[in-house]
């Protein structure tokens, strides 16, 4: 599984470093999306996927 | 409140209005007959103050649809109003003032949230935990000092939110008084027109002032630091503080004090919170979804060109009000909707903070806060009990920020 982000779309809502901090986090300047783990697995894999339902803004997806 | 005059039943041909009235004896619970019209037409057909007839959304996907779209607009220019009273800048139908950026759509919307968003991130509020601990632990001090019973609003639930936005944003909290009237007035749907812009008047003169003070010394504070930045004119740093000021204190302190009576009519669920420190993060998200304060007349949304909706035609110009207690009631995403249950899970799907790019800012102080108050308040007064009978506990049902008005509590030993 690999992660991809749009910034443009960010929010910065906060939900995905909220519910996967170890994949994601916020740039501190303007609290977008920053991507820690390109390719998370196991228990990250699934907090990731949760992020990706919780995102208000549609900013992150996912791939095989 | 100024209230529209559809009837409230029946599906079909005929405009609801917005149902308002909770059953007797169910604080918590949102108006039964959202949930008859959840089931009968999720997107129903409602009359707004002005005689617009527009739709009202009681379920959770087509909830999240509407605010995720582009296509629908947040400017009050293009929007109709549920109610009467409109607590911002200029009034219905009229364009977003500058700094109002609750109001705009992207990319003027965008401009200001970037400036806002890297403030409140998870890490930074995160970084609060131990002034906020501090805040709240001095708050119970008092509370033990004073005697055996109090208030629970005006003694914990109001100045807890009140001293952190005070401190965050760089309000002098000597004036918390001031603002906390004014902004429970502009919030209560039963002020007549004049009290609401007499509110805002108020208000906006108090935060134009501390922008003028602010200017000559700006301290390292959120004001000081959006004044340092030097992009934005008095106008907009005005309004800007004005939502973050009310928005900080008024939402967090009826969800601690609401949701403090929540618990204590819940013992079983009381007693896993006080058991499980693990617990605590879940049941702030449980107890957001379970209370939706807020439950009237937002969030609203207006088609910028005709959309298809859940199957229906929204036509351009419509506007579309979200009612977020019955989304996060809707028990085709939160199975047994009506029980709270603190260890829920996908709690978190609520949309107590809305959805899209105007999801609450700061969705994350308001976490944090309320994970820590609830904590250090049942920590330190494990016999906390109401000190009314719960049927006397008045109820702020007028306001666009459900909660309750007192909420007498003692933690004497019982006799």
């Amino acid at each position: 599984m690999r992660i991809g982000t749009d910034r443009e779309a960010c929010a910065g809502a906060g939900m995905c470093a909220l519910t996967a901090p170890a994949v994601f986090t916020q740039d501190d300047d303007d609290g977008r999306v920053v991507v820690l783990e390109r390719e998370p697995d196991g228990e990250d894999a699934e907090a990731a996927r949760a992020a990706v339902r919780l995102c208000p803004s549609r900013a992150i997806t996912l791939s095989d | 409140m100024a209230r529209n005059p559809a009837r409230t039943t029946g599906a079909g041909s005929e405009p609801v209005a917005l149902p308002t009235g909770r059953a007797p004896g169910c604080p918590f619970d949102p108006p039964p007959e959202l949930d008859r019209l959840r089931t009968a037409e999720p997107l129903t057909r409602m009359a707004y103050f002005d005689g617009h007839v527009g739709w009202l959304v009681t379920n959770h996907a087509t909830a999240r649809a509407v605010l995720a779209d582009p296509r629908f607009s947040n400017r009050p220019d293009v929007k109709h109003t549920v109610f009467a009273t409109v607590p911002r800048p200029g009034g219905a139908r009229q364009p977003a003032a500058p700094g109002w950026f609750i109001n705009m759509d992207p990319p003027d919307h965008t401009r200001y949230r970037r400036m806002l968003t890297g403030r409140f991130t998870v890490h930074r509020m995160r970084r609060l935990e131990p002034r906020i601990a501090a805040i709240t632990a001095d708050r119970l001090d008092a509370m033990e000092r004073a005697g055996t019973s109090t208030d629970l609003v005006s003694a914990f639930a109001l100045p807890i939110p009140s001293l952190v936005i005070c401190e965050l944003l760089g309000v002098p909290y000597s004036d918390h008084t001031l603002f906390e009237e004014q902004s429970s007035v502009m919030v209560d749907l039963e002020s007549t027109e004049q009290q609401t812009m007499a509110a805002l008047g108020t208000l906006t003169d108090y935060l134009a002032g501390l922008v003028r003070r602010t200017r000559t010394a700006p301290g390292d504070d959120l004001l000081g630091g959006l004044v340092a930045e030097g992009e934005l004119s008095d106008e907009e740093l005005t309004n800007i503080a004005l939502i973050l000021l009310v928005a900080g204190h008024e939402t967090t302190a009826n969800m601690l004090a609401l949701g403090t009576f929540a618990l204590l009519r819940h013992p079983r669920q009381l007693a896993a919170f006080r058991a499980d420190d693990a617990l605590a993060a879940n049941a702030v998200e449980e107890l957001l979804r379970y209370l939706s304060i807020l439950h009237l007349g937002a969030p609203t949304r207006a088609a910028l060109e005709d959309v298809e909706l859940d199957g229906r035609l929204v036509r351009k110009g419509e506007t579309v009000m979200v009612s977020l207690p019955a989304v996060n009631r809707d028990p085709d995403m939160f199975p047994d909707s009506a029980d709270l249950r603190l260890d829920r899970t996908g709690a978190r799907r609520h949309l107590a903070f809305g959805h899209g790019v105007h999801q609450c800012l700061g969705q994350q102080l308001a976490r944090v806060e309320m994970r820590i108050a609830y904590r250090a308040l049942f920590e330190r007064f494990p016999g906390l009990r109401l000190a009314v009978p719960a049927a006397e506990v008045p109820l702020r049902e007028t306001s666009a920020v459900y909660g309750v008005r007192r909420l007498p509590v003692t933690w004497a030993a019982p006799s």
